[in-house]
Protein backbone atom coordinates (compact mmCIF):
# COMPACT_ATOMS: atom_id res chain seq x y z
CA UNK A 1 0.00 0.00 0.00
CA UNK A 2 2.52 2.54 0.89
CA UNK A 3 4.76 1.76 -2.41
CA UNK A 4 1.18 2.32 -4.39
CA UNK A 5 0.74 5.38 -2.02
CA UNK A 6 4.17 6.68 -2.85
CA UNK A 7 4.26 5.77 -6.39
CA UNK A 8 0.39 7.85 -6.92
CA UNK A 9 2.01 10.73 -5.03
CA UNK A 10 5.45 10.96 -7.28
CA UNK A 11 2.93 10.31 -10.45
CA UNK A 12 1.18 13.33 -8.84
CA UNK A 13 3.97 15.70 -8.60
CA UNK A 14 5.76 14.56 -11.82
CA UNK A 15 2.05 15.46 -13.62
CA UNK A 16 1.80 18.84 -12.08
CA UNK A 17 5.67 19.72 -12.86
CA UNK A 18 5.11 18.88 -16.42
CA UNK A 19 1.95 20.68 -16.36
CA UNK A 20 3.90 24.00 -14.90
CA UNK A 21 6.29 23.66 -17.52
CA UNK A 22 3.99 23.16 -20.49
CA UNK A 23 2.12 26.43 -18.83
CA UNK A 24 5.55 28.32 -18.95
CA UNK A 25 6.25 27.52 -22.62
CA UNK A 26 2.24 28.87 -23.22
CA UNK A 27 3.10 31.91 -21.55
CA UNK A 28 6.18 32.61 -23.81
CA UNK A 29 8.75 32.24 -21.39
CA UNK A 30 10.76 30.68 -24.55
CA UNK A 31 9.31 33.23 -26.80
CA UNK A 32 13.12 34.93 -28.09
CA UNK A 33 11.35 37.92 -29.30
CA UNK A 34 12.00 41.30 -27.97
CA UNK A 35 9.80 44.25 -28.12
CA UNK A 36 11.57 47.65 -28.71
CA UNK A 37 10.90 48.40 -25.02
CA UNK A 38 12.90 45.77 -24.08
CA UNK A 39 16.03 47.26 -25.91
CA UNK A 40 15.12 51.01 -23.73
CA UNK A 41 16.37 52.33 -20.35
CA UNK A 42 14.67 52.36 -17.65
CA UNK A 43 13.35 55.82 -17.82
CA UNK A 44 11.83 55.67 -20.82
CA UNK A 45 9.98 52.42 -20.20
CA UNK A 46 8.62 54.25 -17.11
CA UNK A 47 7.52 56.93 -19.42
CA UNK A 48 5.96 54.19 -21.26
CA UNK A 49 4.12 52.68 -18.68
CA UNK A 50 3.40 55.97 -17.01
CA UNK A 51 -0.10 57.09 -18.67
CA UNK A 52 0.55 60.69 -17.09
CA UNK A 53 4.04 60.69 -18.41
CA UNK A 54 3.70 59.02 -21.81
CA UNK A 55 2.58 61.91 -24.46
CA UNK A 56 1.27 59.72 -26.51
CA UNK A 57 -2.02 59.26 -24.17
CA UNK A 58 -2.57 63.54 -24.78
CA UNK A 59 -3.19 61.81 -28.77
CA UNK A 60 -5.34 59.05 -27.38
CA UNK A 61 -7.63 61.79 -25.17
CA UNK A 62 -7.85 63.93 -28.35
CA UNK A 63 -8.83 60.17 -30.16
CA UNK A 64 -11.75 59.86 -27.74
CA UNK A 65 -12.97 63.69 -28.06
CA UNK A 66 -12.79 63.16 -32.07
CA UNK A 67 -14.94 59.55 -31.34
CA UNK A 68 -17.47 61.44 -30.40
CA UNK A 69 -17.25 64.36 -32.63
CA UNK A 70 -20.27 63.82 -35.54
CA UNK A 71 -18.38 64.62 -38.84
CA UNK A 72 -19.23 65.29 -42.75
CA UNK A 73 -22.38 64.87 -44.98
CA UNK A 74 -23.56 62.01 -42.78
CA UNK A 75 -23.18 64.11 -39.49
CA UNK A 76 -22.55 61.16 -37.42
CA UNK A 77 -19.76 60.22 -35.27
CA UNK A 78 -18.02 57.07 -35.07
CA UNK A 79 -20.09 56.64 -31.61
CA UNK A 80 -23.03 57.06 -33.35
CA UNK A 81 -22.08 53.61 -35.20
CA UNK A 82 -19.68 51.83 -32.97
CA UNK A 83 -20.77 52.90 -29.39
CA UNK A 84 -18.02 53.02 -26.88
CA UNK A 85 -14.88 52.72 -26.84
CA UNK A 86 -14.92 49.51 -25.80
CA UNK A 87 -16.10 47.70 -29.53
CA UNK A 88 -12.68 48.51 -30.63
CA UNK A 89 -11.16 46.37 -28.11
CA UNK A 90 -8.61 43.60 -30.34
CA UNK A 91 -9.51 45.04 -33.00
CA UNK A 92 -5.73 47.08 -33.54
CA UNK A 93 -4.69 43.60 -32.84
CA UNK A 94 -5.52 42.10 -35.63
CA UNK A 95 -5.47 45.04 -38.07
CA UNK A 96 -4.42 45.25 -41.24
CA UNK A 97 -7.45 43.02 -42.63
CA UNK A 98 -10.17 43.07 -46.04
CA UNK A 99 -12.73 45.24 -45.10
CA UNK A 100 -16.26 43.96 -46.06
CA UNK A 101 -16.92 44.11 -49.80
CA UNK A 102 -13.64 45.01 -50.64
CA UNK A 103 -10.43 42.45 -52.04
CA UNK A 104 -7.31 44.41 -50.81
CA UNK A 105 -6.31 44.74 -47.11
CA UNK A 106 -6.08 48.27 -45.42
CA UNK A 107 -4.15 49.22 -42.41
CA UNK A 108 -5.90 50.81 -38.85
CA UNK A 109 -5.61 54.16 -40.20
CA UNK A 110 -6.60 53.03 -44.20
CA UNK A 111 -9.74 51.47 -42.06
CA UNK A 112 -10.36 54.80 -40.48
CA UNK A 113 -10.21 56.69 -43.42
CA UNK A 114 -12.78 54.12 -44.83
CA UNK A 115 -15.31 55.50 -42.06
CA UNK A 116 -14.59 58.64 -42.88
CA UNK A 117 -15.45 58.90 -46.75
CA UNK A 118 -17.90 55.80 -47.10
CA UNK A 119 -19.62 56.12 -43.59
CA UNK A 120 -19.38 59.96 -42.25
CA UNK A 121 -19.11 60.93 -46.01
CA UNK A 122 -16.02 63.48 -44.96
CA UNK A 123 -12.76 64.02 -46.72
CA UNK A 124 -9.90 61.08 -45.38
CA UNK A 125 -7.57 62.38 -43.02
CA UNK A 126 -3.85 63.33 -45.10
CA UNK A 127 -1.18 60.55 -43.50
CA UNK A 128 0.08 61.45 -40.40
CA UNK A 129 -2.27 64.23 -39.51
CA UNK A 130 -2.93 65.02 -35.83
CA UNK A 131 -6.16 63.94 -36.32
CA UNK A 132 -5.72 60.45 -38.16
CA UNK A 133 -2.87 59.77 -35.14
CA UNK A 134 -5.24 60.52 -32.26
CA UNK A 135 -7.98 57.82 -33.95
CA UNK A 136 -5.67 55.31 -34.77
CA UNK A 137 -3.88 56.14 -31.28
CA UNK A 138 -7.48 55.99 -29.41
CA UNK A 139 -8.33 52.59 -31.20
CA UNK A 140 -5.22 50.85 -30.94
CA UNK A 141 -5.14 51.99 -27.05
CA UNK A 142 -8.48 49.44 -26.75
CA UNK A 143 -6.04 46.90 -26.91
CA UNK A 144 -3.54 47.33 -25.09
CA UNK A 145 -2.19 44.40 -23.12
CA UNK A 146 -3.99 42.42 -26.05
CA UNK A 147 -1.49 39.61 -28.07
CA UNK A 148 -1.13 40.25 -31.36
CA UNK A 149 -3.53 38.30 -33.61
CA UNK A 150 -3.80 38.70 -37.59
CA UNK A 151 -6.78 37.31 -38.70
CA UNK A 152 -7.32 34.06 -40.29
CA UNK A 153 -8.58 35.03 -43.57
CA UNK A 154 -6.65 33.09 -46.20
CA UNK A 155 -7.10 35.87 -48.42
CA UNK A 156 -4.50 38.16 -46.81
CA UNK A 157 -1.54 35.01 -47.40
CA UNK A 158 -0.28 36.52 -50.90
CA UNK A 159 -0.28 39.90 -49.41
CA UNK A 160 1.80 38.91 -46.61
CA UNK A 161 3.90 36.88 -48.27
CA UNK A 162 4.93 40.03 -50.94
CA UNK A 163 5.27 41.74 -47.65
CA UNK A 164 8.12 39.05 -46.72
CA UNK A 165 9.36 39.52 -50.28
CA UNK A 166 9.61 43.37 -49.57
CA UNK A 167 11.32 42.96 -46.02
CA UNK A 168 14.14 40.80 -47.67
CA UNK A 169 14.86 42.84 -50.72
CA UNK A 170 17.52 44.67 -51.37
CA UNK A 171 17.31 48.33 -52.16
CA UNK A 172 18.78 51.94 -52.01
CA UNK A 173 22.33 52.82 -52.89
CA UNK A 174 23.60 51.11 -49.48
CA UNK A 175 22.08 47.90 -51.18
CA UNK A 176 20.26 46.93 -48.04
CA UNK A 177 17.52 44.56 -47.09
CA UNK A 178 15.38 45.25 -44.05
CA UNK A 179 16.03 41.93 -43.07
CA UNK A 180 20.00 42.48 -42.75
CA UNK A 181 19.45 45.01 -40.28
CA UNK A 182 16.38 43.21 -38.03
CA UNK A 183 16.55 40.08 -38.81
CA UNK A 184 20.25 38.96 -39.05
CA UNK A 185 21.64 42.11 -36.91
CA UNK A 186 19.27 42.61 -34.39
CA UNK A 187 20.61 43.08 -30.81
CA UNK A 188 24.15 44.53 -32.60
CA UNK A 189 25.32 48.12 -32.92
CA UNK A 190 24.52 50.30 -35.78
CA UNK A 191 26.80 53.21 -34.41
CA UNK A 192 26.22 53.42 -31.21
CA UNK A 193 22.26 52.36 -30.94
CA UNK A 194 20.93 48.81 -30.46
CA UNK A 195 19.29 47.51 -33.90
CA UNK A 196 15.70 46.01 -32.82
CA UNK A 197 13.61 43.61 -34.07
CA UNK A 198 11.27 45.71 -35.67
CA UNK A 199 8.25 44.36 -33.92
CA UNK A 200 5.38 46.67 -34.66
CA UNK A 201 4.12 46.38 -31.20
CA UNK A 202 3.74 49.87 -30.23
CA UNK A 203 2.04 51.70 -33.26
CA UNK A 204 1.27 54.78 -33.60
CA UNK A 205 4.03 55.40 -31.23
CA UNK A 206 5.64 58.63 -29.72
CA UNK A 207 9.01 58.69 -31.20
CA UNK A 208 11.73 61.37 -28.98
CA UNK A 209 13.39 62.10 -31.67
CA UNK A 210 10.14 63.30 -34.20
CA UNK A 211 8.38 64.74 -30.70
CA UNK A 212 4.88 63.38 -32.05
CA UNK A 213 2.97 60.60 -32.72
CA UNK A 214 3.75 58.76 -35.66
CA UNK A 215 2.85 55.69 -37.71
CA UNK A 216 4.77 52.69 -38.63
CA UNK A 217 4.45 53.81 -42.20
CA UNK A 218 6.53 56.41 -41.31
CA UNK A 219 9.14 54.88 -39.77
CA UNK A 220 9.40 52.90 -42.20
CA UNK A 221 10.03 55.53 -44.51
CA UNK A 222 12.57 56.29 -42.37
CA UNK A 223 14.74 53.26 -42.58
CA UNK A 224 13.95 53.62 -46.25
CA UNK A 225 15.98 56.94 -46.31
CA UNK A 226 18.74 55.29 -44.16
CA UNK A 227 19.36 52.88 -46.77
CA UNK A 228 18.70 55.70 -49.32
CA UNK A 229 16.17 54.18 -51.33
CA UNK A 230 12.43 55.86 -52.87
CA UNK A 231 10.57 56.04 -50.43
CA UNK A 232 7.40 54.04 -51.13
CA UNK A 233 4.56 56.73 -51.90
CA UNK A 234 2.28 57.29 -48.93
CA UNK A 235 -0.82 55.85 -50.32
CA UNK A 236 1.83 52.48 -51.55
CA UNK A 237 0.04 49.21 -50.58
CA UNK A 238 4.03 48.22 -49.99
CA UNK A 239 3.06 49.50 -46.62
CA UNK A 240 0.21 47.04 -46.04
CA UNK A 241 1.73 44.31 -46.92
CA UNK A 242 5.19 44.95 -45.00
CA UNK A 243 2.72 45.77 -42.34
CA UNK A 244 0.94 42.38 -42.56
CA UNK A 245 4.30 40.44 -42.54
CA UNK A 246 5.55 42.26 -39.41
CA UNK A 247 2.14 41.46 -37.75
CA UNK A 248 2.47 37.99 -38.44
CA UNK A 249 6.01 37.54 -37.04
CA UNK A 250 5.07 39.50 -34.41
CA UNK A 251 1.95 37.24 -33.70
CA UNK A 252 1.32 36.44 -29.77
CA UNK A 253 3.50 39.38 -28.49
CA UNK A 254 1.95 42.05 -26.31
CA UNK A 255 0.56 45.41 -27.99
CA UNK A 256 1.28 48.47 -26.34
CA UNK A 257 0.37 51.42 -27.89
CA UNK A 258 0.37 54.08 -27.72
CA UNK A 259 4.47 53.18 -27.06
CA UNK A 260 7.25 55.24 -26.49
CA UNK A 261 10.42 55.12 -28.41
CA UNK A 262 13.65 57.12 -28.84
CA UNK B 1 23.92 59.65 -27.66
CA UNK B 2 23.24 59.36 -31.87
CA UNK B 3 19.69 58.54 -32.98
CA UNK B 4 19.03 56.21 -35.64
CA UNK B 5 16.90 58.75 -37.13
CA UNK B 6 19.45 61.58 -36.97
CA UNK B 7 21.73 59.36 -38.47
CA UNK B 8 19.31 58.73 -41.29
CA UNK B 9 18.89 62.28 -41.81
CA UNK B 10 22.45 62.53 -42.18
CA UNK B 11 22.53 59.46 -44.70
CA UNK B 12 20.22 61.33 -46.54
CA UNK B 13 21.66 64.85 -46.46
CA UNK B 14 24.89 63.59 -47.18
CA UNK B 15 24.86 63.72 -50.91
CA UNK B 16 27.96 61.85 -52.41
CA UNK B 17 30.22 63.90 -54.37
CA UNK B 18 29.02 62.71 -57.40
CA UNK B 19 30.80 59.76 -59.69
CA UNK B 20 30.26 61.80 -63.33
CA UNK B 21 33.43 59.99 -65.21
CA UNK B 22 33.52 57.13 -63.29
CA UNK B 23 36.18 54.56 -64.21
CA UNK B 24 35.82 51.10 -64.54
CA UNK B 25 37.99 48.96 -62.03
CA UNK B 26 40.57 46.22 -63.01
CA UNK B 27 39.90 43.14 -61.05
CA UNK B 28 42.59 40.94 -60.74
CA UNK B 29 41.92 37.84 -58.49
CA UNK B 30 40.60 39.17 -55.38
CA UNK B 31 42.12 42.17 -56.14
CA UNK B 32 41.89 45.79 -57.84
CA UNK B 33 45.81 46.33 -58.03
CA UNK B 34 45.62 49.71 -60.09
CA UNK B 35 44.60 53.15 -58.05
CA UNK B 36 41.01 54.37 -59.35
CA UNK B 37 42.34 57.78 -60.17
CA UNK B 38 46.06 56.83 -61.31
CA UNK B 39 47.40 58.65 -58.04
CA UNK B 40 47.86 57.34 -54.43
CA UNK B 41 45.66 58.55 -51.90
CA UNK B 42 45.92 60.62 -49.11
CA UNK B 43 45.49 58.59 -45.92
CA UNK B 44 44.56 61.98 -43.78
CA UNK B 45 41.67 62.31 -45.70
CA UNK B 46 40.99 58.88 -45.88
CA UNK B 47 40.63 58.80 -42.01
CA UNK B 48 38.34 61.51 -41.99
CA UNK B 49 36.04 60.18 -44.75
CA UNK B 50 35.57 57.08 -42.49
CA UNK B 51 34.82 59.46 -39.45
CA UNK B 52 32.62 60.67 -41.11
CA UNK B 53 29.21 59.36 -40.59
CA UNK B 54 27.20 60.67 -43.34
CA UNK B 55 29.69 60.28 -46.04
CA UNK B 56 32.33 57.17 -45.19
CA UNK B 57 29.19 55.91 -42.93
CA UNK B 58 32.28 53.46 -41.84
CA UNK B 59 31.97 53.82 -38.29
CA UNK B 60 28.20 52.84 -38.44
CA UNK B 61 29.14 49.38 -39.01
CA UNK B 62 33.14 48.62 -37.89
CA UNK B 63 35.08 50.09 -34.85
CA UNK B 64 38.18 51.28 -35.79
CA UNK B 65 41.31 52.91 -34.14
CA UNK B 66 39.47 56.59 -34.24
CA UNK B 67 39.14 57.25 -30.20
CA UNK B 68 37.38 60.59 -30.61
CA UNK B 69 34.78 58.99 -32.25
CA UNK B 70 32.46 57.17 -29.10
CA UNK B 71 29.65 55.11 -30.70
CA UNK B 72 31.27 52.73 -33.18
CA UNK B 73 28.95 49.81 -34.54
CA UNK B 74 29.88 45.98 -34.30
CA UNK B 75 28.45 44.69 -37.10
CA UNK B 76 31.53 44.06 -38.82
CA UNK B 77 35.05 43.31 -38.49
CA UNK B 78 37.04 46.12 -36.28
CA UNK B 79 39.00 48.16 -39.23
CA UNK B 80 42.21 47.96 -36.80
CA UNK B 81 45.06 46.23 -38.66
CA UNK B 82 43.07 45.87 -41.87
CA UNK B 83 46.60 47.05 -43.43
CA UNK B 84 48.25 44.10 -42.45
CA UNK B 85 45.70 41.60 -43.54
CA UNK B 86 44.85 42.81 -46.83
CA UNK B 87 46.97 44.42 -49.42
CA UNK B 88 45.74 47.77 -51.26
CA UNK B 89 44.36 46.42 -54.05
CA UNK B 90 42.11 44.19 -51.72
CA UNK B 91 41.25 46.76 -49.65
CA UNK B 92 40.02 48.58 -52.93
CA UNK B 93 38.12 45.94 -54.24
CA UNK B 94 36.16 45.19 -50.90
CA UNK B 95 35.20 49.29 -50.94
CA UNK B 96 34.37 49.18 -54.35
CA UNK B 97 31.99 46.25 -54.52
CA UNK B 98 32.64 43.39 -52.01
CA UNK B 99 29.93 41.24 -53.53
CA UNK B 100 32.92 40.66 -56.17
CA UNK B 101 33.78 38.25 -53.19
CA UNK B 102 31.19 37.34 -51.58
CA UNK B 103 27.46 37.76 -52.98
CA UNK B 104 26.00 37.79 -49.27
CA UNK B 105 28.04 40.72 -47.66
CA UNK B 106 26.45 43.25 -46.38
CA UNK B 107 29.12 45.64 -47.05
CA UNK B 108 27.50 48.85 -49.24
CA UNK B 109 28.78 49.05 -53.00
CA UNK B 110 30.72 51.88 -52.85
CA UNK B 111 32.37 52.79 -56.28
CA UNK B 112 29.61 51.26 -58.10
CA UNK B 113 26.20 51.86 -59.68
CA UNK B 114 24.96 49.03 -61.52
CA UNK B 115 22.15 46.47 -59.65
CA UNK B 116 20.94 48.47 -57.11
CA UNK B 117 17.44 48.98 -56.39
CA UNK B 118 15.11 51.81 -55.87
CA UNK B 119 17.57 53.90 -55.34
CA UNK B 120 17.03 57.38 -53.77
CA UNK B 121 16.16 59.96 -56.68
CA UNK B 122 19.18 62.16 -54.92
CA UNK B 123 21.31 59.75 -55.55
CA UNK B 124 20.59 58.14 -58.19
CA UNK B 125 23.19 57.19 -61.02
CA UNK B 126 25.65 58.11 -58.00
CA UNK B 127 28.42 56.09 -56.05
CA UNK B 128 28.93 56.38 -52.41
CA UNK B 129 32.32 57.45 -52.40
CA UNK B 130 34.24 59.23 -55.60
CA UNK B 131 37.05 57.47 -56.96
CA UNK B 132 39.41 59.72 -55.04
CA UNK B 133 37.49 59.40 -51.64
CA UNK B 134 38.09 55.61 -51.85
CA UNK B 135 41.58 56.16 -52.76
CA UNK B 136 42.01 58.32 -49.92
CA UNK B 137 40.29 55.11 -47.66
CA UNK B 138 42.05 53.10 -49.05
CA UNK B 139 45.93 54.90 -48.09
CA UNK B 140 44.37 55.11 -44.79
CA UNK B 141 43.14 51.89 -44.08
CA UNK B 142 46.94 50.49 -45.42
CA UNK B 143 47.91 52.45 -42.83
CA UNK B 144 46.21 50.34 -40.27
CA UNK B 145 49.05 47.41 -39.49
CA UNK B 146 47.97 46.80 -35.91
Amino acid sequence: MKVLRLGIGLAIVFAASWALAQGIVDKGVTDKRRSGTQDMGEALQKMQDDDTANPGMLFVQLGGQLWGKAAGAAGKSCADCHGGAASMKGVAARYPAIPKGTDAPVDLEGRINLCRTANQQADSFPPESRELLALAAYVAHQSRGLPIAPPDDPRLAPFRTRGQDLWKIRQGQLNLSCAICHDDNAGRKLAGVTIPEAHPTGYPIYRLEWQTLGSLKRRLRNCLAGIRAEPYAYDAAEYVMLDLFLMDRAKGMTLESPAVRP
Amino acid sequence: MPRPGLLAAALVLAAPVAAAQQVAPQVVGDAIPASLTGQPGDAARGRAIVANRSIGLCLLCHSGPIAEERFQGDLSPSLAGAGSRWSEGQLRLRIVDGARLNADTIMPPYYRTGGVQRVARSFEGKTILSAAQVEDVVAYLATLKD
